[in-house]
């Protein structure tokens, strides 16, 4: 990334934002793409952070982040406030429209921090800058000896000081100064950066006030719920809507055409019932009489697919990373040792149902939803509408939960043409059975696994082969190869071991494929950190020792990792995030001695496991306790989880999101799960699409944060990945049943 | 069928569906937003408000059942009740769309057993579901705001 701080002085998209007189500074971020592209000399990049001083002394900052419980939304603007030295009481938080002036504003990847803190910074210390030079040359003494103290400027030998707001018209005049000229603060003088300043939302959050994509209000809107395909490329056969029509408060039915392939982020299609009300739309949808050619994707069956893809696994698929001889050191281990496994398709669930309202008028959209990614939202709706992009207008309410679904902007598709159709704001409202019934789905995987061990037991050998439906595929049907998401925890997997290959067998997909929160790192993990388990176990050893003397020496992977074939490109091969064996080392060992690893009980029923694992740029290792009663059920004592993520901003808000992701990942190992029968999915709603209640929750999380000053790194998803292999790994002490397939329910 | 309750302390009329949920009627038709649609079939807690001081799901309480009572929303729910303060100061909330729910159970839990256990508290919100995953500070903050130790 390369930000560059500039003055802004055309900002007809802020208005309405920030006043006549108000001093802007925009910050502009750079990807690095960009840079190396012939675009960056001709790409309209605008400033992607706001920072607006007003004559009557706030200060706004202009937040283009989704806030969907990571605290974003709060923790950005604490950034450029602190290196401004503003007074947080009297800063304002102004949620971003969806708009390409602001660079990618979508919310997923764990990249929000990593990519905004250099140019947050250098916002806050240019404003700050000027802010003493316009003082200085009001009291005509050298800026250098003018300092700014919390919202003022002051002047020491002097004694004479004023607030910012005062400064605002005379600091907008100056020049802008350059890089080199801006300080930055020491550490130890951080106001919030490090402190737990509390989300901006909070009081409002307790007392119903949050306003969500679902809460959502334009003035003469409809609502509308959707009858949709109930097998992936199903096309529309014939509907009676006659008995939908005569229940009260419904007004009319709309038909939208189903989606051709590819499926990319586009609406599905389906029958609308419009209504005056939430419950009229439920209740005419049940009387909709719909009948569908369910089209090739009806022979979708999970338990039929589960065998397919495991076979698959077990034949040699394409080589993604590959060191050494694996199949002679297999074949002259003194042991040798194989697995396979197999996790569902799961679904994102996140508590808000998708939900969208949008208004179409003369050839313009405005769309208020809940959306983890507002520029996907103006080029999907701009191309359903056949408008441009620049006449969608997205305004982003709070989400309640996204997990990566709101990456996905069907939704908004579907309220937008609707609107188009019939001339007035539509609201459509997803139900839950929708929700999970027609998700952009993590899909299933199936992992064979063989290593070879030598005479003291050292693995010398290691073949791994991943098999499942991948995220490309609803872009290009042909697709069946894994493609980024193999660098997701498995050809990046750090085990120095001299023989090893990493292999990806092809799958169809035969529903929408999704990111979930950490993707491909869910099962990967779960996979590569249950089989090191087992072969510590067939050694001997202790698995945290085992594990670490197989992570080898202490070194960065790039070089062995582009010998084996896999070469870390853009960010990835950025010195600073090139996976680094240390870091991984570190946690390890910190979780391994906070969490009493050592000195852990062995009570009956009771078993500790671990796992670690590096994604988003941010190196996790996790303990887990389990107890496992007599009829099998698991329960969740204790989980302890050390975290190096780089810098961190907020540290209360990181600490929520890896308890978070211990729940998330507990749900992943022992409760959900997803099943297809006749192309369509079988669970519908939370009794029997399972996700974590309270009692099933891990009872007490410990984080344990890295202290350190590497660059921030993820924090949102990185938490999940090693969660479900701790647990199993724990269960299998407790009892020595070896998981291999999740969920896990009850130990049987 | 005309039928009258109360809510929040506001005398109300309704004159629609009888079998229309409660829940609906109080987003669609007063604009009390706090309760949540999560599930719409009573498994997720979402949409948790007190009838008659008791907790219940909103979504599936037809209207007419709720005729002659009294609802009590989180918008009703007193700003300083000690819940909605520990809540605060736990900074539960991660997106927030659950605890609303989350926070009307826990305030009905503690009028009927002021000093809840560990048991006591599943028991009372294990109908609350949160997908970000807040438990541990959800209890945490129940212990606070009764006045019993973590
Ligand atoms: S919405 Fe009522 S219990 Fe889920
Ligand atoms: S805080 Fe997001 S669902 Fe509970």
């Amino acid at each position: 990334m390369n930000t560059v701080i500039i003055p802004v002085s055309r900002r007809g998209f802020l208005k309405g934002l920030v006043s006549a007189g108000a001093f802007v500074l925009g910050a502009r971020v750079l990807p690095l793409e960009a840079l190396a592209a012939a675009q960056a000399s001709t790409a309209p990049w605008e400033p992607s952070v706001y920072l607006a001083l007003e004559p009557d002394g706030r200060v706004l900052i202009i937040a283009h982040r989704s806030e969907m419980g990571t605290g974003i939304r709060t923790v950005l603007p604490t950034i450029v406030a602190d290196e401004l030295d503003a007074d947080w009481d009297r800063v304002e938080i102004v949620q971003a429209l969806g708009d390409k002036k602001y660079g990618s504003q979508n919310t997923d990847g764990s990249c929000s921090i990593r990519d905004f803190y250099v140019a947050m910074r250098e916002a806050g210390a240019t404003a700050r800058l000027m802010l003493e030079r316009a003082a200085a040359a009001q009291w005509n003494v050298p800026a250098s000896e003018c300092r700014v103290q919390l919202h003022t400027v002051g002047h020491q030998a002097s004694g004479r000081s004023a607030e910012f707001g005062a400064l605002v018209t005379a600091a907008s005049a100056l020049p802008m100064p350059a890089k080199e000229e801006l300080r930055f603060k020491q550490p130890s003088e951080y106001r919030y950066i490090g402190k737990n300043v509390p989300i901006i939302d909070l009081e409002d959050l307790c007392n119903g006030r949050g306003t969500f994509g679902m809460d959502a209000v334009v003035p003469g809107m409809v609502y509308a719920t959707i009858e949709r395909p109930p097998v992936l490329g199903a096309t529309l056969k014939s509907h009676q809507d006659a008995a939908a029509l005569k229940v009260a408060g419904v007004e009319q039915t709309v038909v939208l055409e189903t989606t051709g392939y590819p499926v990319g982020m586009k609406m599905l299609g389906g029958v609308a019932v419009i209504a005056r009300d939430t419950w009229s739309a439920i209740r005419g949808r049940q009387a909709l009489k719909v009948e569908w050619d369910l089209g090739p994707h009806a022979s979708y069956d999970t338990a039929a697919f589960k065998k397919t893809l495991i076979a698959t696994a077990r034949q040699p698929g394409r080589v993604a990373r590959s060191g050494g001889d694996v199949d002679a050191a297999l074949a002259s281990a003194t042991r040798r040792h194989e697995a396979t496994y197999y996790t569902p398709p799961l679904s994102h669930a996140p508590m808000e149902p998708p939900v969208a309202v949008a208004s179409v008028k003369d050839g313009k959209a405005e769309v208020w939803a809940p959306t983890q990614n507002p520029q996907a939202v103006q080029s999907v709706v701009a191309a359903a509408l056949g408008i441009t992009e620049t006449d969608v207008i997205c305004h982003v309410t709070l989400l309640g939960g996204g997990f990566g679904r709101k990456s996905f902007p069907d939704y908004c598709a579907e309220a937008a043409v609707l609107s188009q159709k019939i001339g007035k704001p539509v609201k459509v409202v997803w139900t839950r059975e929708d929700d999970i019934r027609h998700d952009f789905y993590h899909g299933e995987c199936a992992m064979h696994m063989q290593g070879g061990l030598d005479a003291q037991g050292k693995p010398v050998a290691w073949l791994q082969r991943s098999v499942f439906p991948p995220i490309g595929s609803i872009f290009n049907v042909e697709e069946q190869y894994g493609g980024g998401q193999l660098n997701m925890g498995w050809t990046d997997v750090p085990f120095a071991i001299s023989n090893f290959r990493a292999e990806n067998g092809p799958s169809e997909a035969h529903v929408r494929i999704g990111w979930l929160r950490a993707v491909a790192n869910v099962h990967h993990a779960f996979g590569v950190q249950s089989f090191i388990d087992e072969l510590a176990h067939l050694a001997g050893r202790d698995p945290i020792e085992y594990w670490l003397e197989t992570l080898g020496a202490s070194r960065k992977l790039d070089a062995e990792l582009k010998a084996q074939g896999y070469e870390l490109r853009g960010l990835s091969g950025q010195p600073q995030f090139v996976p680094d064996t240390a870091r991984l080392r570190r946690v390890v060992e910190l979780v391994r001695d906070r969490s009493g690893w050592a000195t852990r009980k062995t009570a009956p029923g009771h078993g500790w496991g671990f796992a670690a694992h590096r994604s988003f740029f941010s190196y996790i290792a996790t303990v887990v306790e389990v107890r496992v009663d007599d009829d099998g059920t698991v329960h969740i004592p204790r989980v302890d989880m050390a975290v190096d993520c780089g810098l961190i901003i907020n540290p209360d808000r990181v600490i929520a999101q890896f308890e978070g992701a211990a729940t998330f990942g507990a749900g992943v190992a022992m409760v959900s799960a997803l099943s297809a029968q006749g192309g369509r999915i079988r669970e519908g709603n939370f009794h029997n699409y399972q996700v974590p209640r309270i009692h099933q929750a891990p009872l007490r999380t410990h984080v344990h944060i890295v202290e350190t000053t590497e660059p921030p790194a993820g924090v949102g998803e990185p938490g999940v990945p090693p969660v479900a292999p701790a647990i199993c790994n724990a269960i299998f002490a407790a009892t020595g049943k070896r998981v291999r397939e999740l969920p896990v329910g009850k130990v049987t | 069928m005309q039928l009258t309750l109360t809510v929040n302390g506001t005398a109300r009329t309704f004159d629609g569906d009888p079998a229309m949920p409660l829940l609906w009627y109080l987003r669609d038709g007063l604009a009390l937003t706090g309760a949540k649609f999560g599930c719409g079939t009573g498994v997720c807690g979402a949409c948790t408000v007190h009838i008659d001081g008791s907790p219940a799901r909103a979504c599936t309480t037809p209207m007419k059942s709720a005729a002659g009572k009294t609802v009590v929303t989180i918008e009703g729910l007193d700003a300083a009740h000690p819940v909605k303060q520990a809540w605060q100061e736990i900074n539960v909330p991660q997106c927030g769309y659950c605890q609303t729910g989350q926070i009307m159970s826990a305030a009905a839990l503690l009028a009927s057993t002021p000093k809840p256990d560990d048991e006591d508290i599943d028991a009372a919100l294990r109908g609350n579901i949160c997908r970000c995953g807040t438990y541990q500070r959800i209890r945490d903050a129940v212990k606070k705001a009764a006045g019993v130790t973590a």
